[in-house]
């Protein structure tokens, strides 16, 4: 049986919507989410698929009513949304279970909300707990539970209410990994049996296969800021073979679209919502963002393709090799790329000469190709150092450089970029940090002499 | 077969009322005989100058005196608890409000509370014309200023610190305003605000003897109590009746730490915010207790229904109201007006001050004063310097020796909540014996209180360097000065902060009754911020009350500001561990 694109009611539908964060101080506005259209139908799995900073989990909040769109409107069963969504319930990466309260206290939560008699209460949160397998844990308190059962708690939570829609914001990414297959496949079977206790299911995550496994249709965010780049149909048989050729060709393609931001999104089956627009060509050098590798991180995974002795590698398998999830592997794959140690082509990374004289050399030699290919090819660093050059003192303040960088990310975003930066800098010694005075600098003059 | 004559073992503990219940039963009846005879004395007739209640130094009334100055400190401890959610809650929920009750509760908090007691003395006589309840208010009221503010301030910051993802399941699961204040805001607050209103009660005591027997406004006020007890001991220099008040507030506070505090500690341990299981809970037997009696669960169990309809009644009151999206330009516009309003109120209030100062002692007063407040400062860093040099070496000493800082916490805490003023005689004794200056020797009386602070936080601050880096100090051989340079010292830099933050605006608090005190007919009087203020409260004169207690004020705010937040934020920073 294939089950195809479900043409069911519409439960909650999202329109040119944008969502705008005030910058701090009041310097104006960032923009994360950009012309948003979606729609969740009745009786479908719906995945948000993206990296992290695309807006993934800020749009589950926004259809959640948690955080109102600044331009555009969400509809719930067609009605404009206002306040939070009765209409749905949420089972959180955290769990966000109240440590004080009993697990049974904890589902009845959203049943005394909506002012329900205490013995009915009672009733439907036992059913709810023995659904979910915590039978004889009702009098248990959070913190005497591990995490995979936690978690049962936040699903039998959301259950209880039975809502049209169920959301999930990485339902499993703070569990092991094998408590997280568990109960991931426990889910899955919940929902193919047809007695799911919600009408759709919507998903966050920044796992691929977790998407294809669970999901009909996977919804491909791009960054900066965070829009849709299409979709993917799943169209396979319920539960989802692993095995099936049809499901490593769509783990392969996401692949290949998730590390190509510049890709279109089509898939086989595809719907895109809207054209891509075209991609500004970033003006100043701080516009680009750089991937959150840490150096140590690039060398590791270079060396570890050396010694594969394979000229290409799946990402999907050295995903699996590695267990890293998508968002821990991608910016270490970006970083490797943007240097020009390596290639991403269908899903496959090679190495250039470069990259392979890289993992190959002595630390100190290293060093120095480092050091090069960030001149030749980092321009945000270049002007760094450039910056640090031209003062006579040789040293700059940080904040400088943060200001800078405000003007293009969010600011948690731009501190993590200067931080990047820092990273590169040091490796490459082109500059040096000092971050009590939160100064940098740049190094004794020998080194600088090296440099040139 | 043997027949079964004695119950079993399991019937017995099934049996509805066990030896727990009987001691709950006694306890609570016990409680409420002694808060019925003791409560019945704040409602004698007071007709000063004729009628006015004496206090008689046989120790025999020292339990009854003891009874009415710890009730006095848990009515305030009630007030102080009703006002801190009631503010606490106003300020985290209100961004304008916020705006406001904030920056107030920072400067509330640095205002010396014994320079209040003139003010609320006579405005709460005037409130209660013949009874003596006035001047028990006014009392109360003084313990409830010197314990309130850390703890809204500890609430206010819990309600702001709520963890994002629980706040966000309490919005998304519809929770009215009412649930989320019981089932989440205030239990994420419990333990924070327990910890403060414990510090804050042992701090009372302090206040209690302190204001009870007063003189404003050229009269003298006694209200029985022990603090009172000790007054009338001074003036009768009677050395044995001083000994058995030390004991008297010495069980007094073994006494409501064992039966009040523990086992809310010891309860408050189940709204901790980390999801795995605490290493070591607090014990308590007098929980203990209570668990094991049936009594507190039947009662619990027997109002199940009211609680349900009162949690229903209120909830349907507090629902949810839908987000409306506000205009941006239009809210700024607001906020401008907003604080327009809001500086020229504070700008009217500074140039009346001013000018009812000028008009009244005219500036050179104002410089004298300041001048004086520069002399209490330096007493109160010779103090903060001193305290530091002796207790952190003892401090970390003990913090470094498992078994011996479990020994000694209880002992420090019982030290800090010691009030200070209790031990006063003696020193004053002392300094006059061997003719000790009181310009010096204030500096030892507010170190008798304050010191407390600095051991107890640089124990605590021993206790969170890791094993590991103590092993690592050791392996890389740093001994001596070195070994206190690179790891002692910035391991314990926070928490030596707090304790000297802490122990500076005691210090100054202190610095009121320090600077002037008295041995029967004699009295030592110190050049000082603090006897300026204790002077002009006596004699009642209003423009120096007031410019004293503001000089202060901006002294303790100033000093805040430009040396303790820099200090926080170095702590906070560098040598987070």
């Amino acid at each position: 049986m294939i089950k195809s694109v479900p043409t069911g009611d519409v439960l909650i539908a999202v329109e040119n919507m944008y969502k705008r964060f005030p910058l701090p101080d009041g310097k104006g506005e960032f923009t994360v989410l950009r012309d948003i259209n979606l729609m969740v139908r009745s009786g479908e799995v719906v995945a948000l698929l993206g990296r992290s900073g695309s807006g993934k989990s800020t749009l589950l909040r926004v259809m959640a009513g948690l955080l109102p769109p600044s331009e555009g409107r969400v509809l719930s069963n067609g009605q404009l949304l206002r306040g939070t969504n009765e209409n749905v319930a949420m089972v959180f990466q955290s769990f966000a279970l109240l440590p004080w309260l009993t697990v049974q206290q904890n589902v009845e939560l959203g049943l005394e909300a909506r002012g329900i008699h205490r013995d009915e209460r009672r009733q439907r949160a036992l059913k709810a707990i023995d659904l979910v397998g915590l039978d004889g844990f009702e009098s248990a308190y959070p913190k005497e539970l591990s995490g995979g059962m936690k978690q049962r708690v936040g699903f039998a939570r959301a259950f209880v209410l039975q809502p049209q829609v169920l959301f999930m914001d990485e339902p499993f990414s703070a569990l092991d990994v094998l408590t997280s297959e568990n109960l991931r496949g426990e889910i899955d079977d919940l929902w193919n049996a047809g007695t799911f206790p919600s009408r759709s299911i919507v998903i966050v995550t920044h796992n691929i296969e977790e998407a294809v496994f669970l999901a009909d249709r996977v919804i491909v965010l791009g960054a900066n800021p965070g829009h849709i780049r299409g979709e993917v149909v799943i169209n396979l048989p319920r539960p989802h073979p692993r095995s099936h050729p049809r499901f490593k060709a769509l783990v392969d393609y996401i692949y290949t679209v998730m590390t190509n931001p510049n890709l279109e999104v089509t898939g086989e089956v595809t719907v895109p919502s809207l054209a891509t627009p075209p991609k500004a060509v970033p003006t100043s050098p701080y516009a680009q963002p750089l991937p959150h590798a840490r150096t140590g991180g690039i060398s590791g995974l270079l060396e570890l393709i050396v010694e594969s002795s394979k000229d290409e590698i799946d990402i999907y398998q050295l995903a699996e090799r590695l267990r890293l999830s998508v968002d821990d592997l991608l910016p270490i794959l970006d970083g490797a790329q943007l240097l020009g140690f390596a290639e991403v082509k269908q899903g496959d990374v090679r190495l250039t000469d470069t990259g392979r004289d890289f993992a190959t050399t002595t630390i100190l030699r290293s060093k120095d190709l480092f050091r090069q290919q960030v001149l030749d090819r980092v321009p945000m660093l270049v002007s760094i150092w450039q910056t640090l050059q031209e003062k006579q003192s040789g040293t700059m303040r940080a904040g400088f450089f943060l200001d800078l960088l405000d003007e293009h990310f969010p600011h948690d975003e731009a501190e993590r970029q200067f931080a990047t930066a820092v990273d590169w800098g040091r490796y490459a010694e082109l500059f040096e940090y000092d971050a009590s005075e939160e100064r940098l600098y740049l190094p004794e003059v020998s080194t600088l002499q090296a440099a040139e | 077969m043997l027949k079964r004559t004695f119950p079993s073992p399991e019937a017995l503990r099934r049996f509805p009322f066990g030896l727990a219940d009987v001691a709950v039963i006694l306890g609570t009846l016990l409680l409420l005989a002694l808060i019925g005879r003791i409560g019945a004395g704040t409602f004698v007739s007071f007709q000063p100058p004729d009628v006015v209640p004496g206090v008689d130094l046989d120790p025999r009334n020292l339990p009854y005196y003891a009874g009415r100055s710890t009730l006095r400190m848990f009515i305030a401890l009630f007030f102080s608890t009703v006002f801190t959610l009631i503010y606490g809650y106003v300020a985290a929920n209100s961004r304008r409000a916020e705006r406001v009750m904030i920056p107030l509760l920072d400067i509330l908090q640095s205002v010396p509370v014994l320079g209040f007691l003139s003010i609320t003395v006579t405005g709460f006589i005037a409130l209660f014309p013949g009874r003596l309840l006035g001047l028990e208010a006014a009392s109360i009221f003084a313990i409830f200023t010197s314990q309130v503010w850390n703890m809204t301030f500890s609430f206010y910051q819990s309600l702001r610190t709520v963890p994002q993802d629980l706040a966000e399941a309490a919005a998304l699961y519809q929770l009215s305003g009412w649930q989320r204040f019981t089932k989440l805001e205030v239990p994420s607050a419990t333990i924070g605000l327990l910890w403060n209103a414990m510090m804050s009660f042992g701090g009372g005591w302090f206040f209690v003897t302190a204001s009870e027997a007063i003189s404003v406004l050229n009269q003298e006020y006694t209200l029985p109590g022990v603090g009172s007890y000790v007054a009338a001991a001074i003036a009768d220099e009677n050395l044995a009746a001083l000994g058995w008040a030390i004991l008297a507030i010495a069980v007094v506070i073994v006494l409501v730490d064992q039966l009040f505090w523990r086992p809310l500690i010891a309860w408050s341990d189940k709204f901790r915010l980390e999801q795995s299981a605490a290493a070591e809970a607090p014990e308590s037997w007098v929980y203990d207790l209570l668990k094991a009696a049936r009594i507190p669960r039947l009662v619990g169990n027997a109002l199940t229904p009211a609680r349900e309809a009162l949690n229903r009644s209120l909830s349907a009151l507090t629902r949810p109201k839908p987000v409306r999206p506000v205009e941006p330009a239009q809210q700024a516009r607001a906020d401008r007006l907003y604080n327009l309003i809001l500086l020229i109120i504070i700008g009217v209030l500074v140039a009346w001050a001013l000018h009812f100062i000028v008009t009244t002692v005219g500036l050179g007063e104002v410089v004298t004063a300041f001048g004086l407040g520069v002399l209490t400062l330096l007493r109160v860093t010779a103090l903060l310097i001193f305290a530091t040099l002796i207790w952190t070496p003892i401090g970390v000493a003990i913090g470094f020796n498992p078994k011996l800082s479990r020994m000694l916490q209880p002992v420090v805490q019982f030290l800090a909540s010691f009030p200070a003023n209790f031990i006063f005689p003696f020193a004053t004794l002392f300094f006059i014996r061997t003719n000790i200056s009181i310009e010096w020797g204030s500096i030892l009386l507010m170190a008798l209180g304050a010191q407390w602070y600095i051991l107890f936080n640089s124990i605590a601050g021993a206790q969170t360097i890791p094993t590991d880096l103590r092993e690592m100090a050791s392996d890389v051989g740093l001994t001596g000065w070195k070994r206190w340079e690179k790891l002692i010292i910035p391991g314990i830099f926070s928490a030596w902060v707090t304790g000297g933050l802490t122990a500076s605006g005691g210090a100054w608090n202190a610095s009121i009754v320090s600077e002037i005190v008295s041995w029967g007919q004699s009295t030592l009087t110190a050049t000082g911020l603090g006897a300026y203020i204790a002077d002009a409260t006596a004699v009642g004169d209003w423009p120096r009350i007031t410019l004293g207690i503001g000089m202060m004020s901006l002294f303790v705010v100033g000093i805040n500001r430009v040396f303790w937040r820099r200090l926080y934020l170095l702590a906070e920073t560098k040598y987070h561990l």
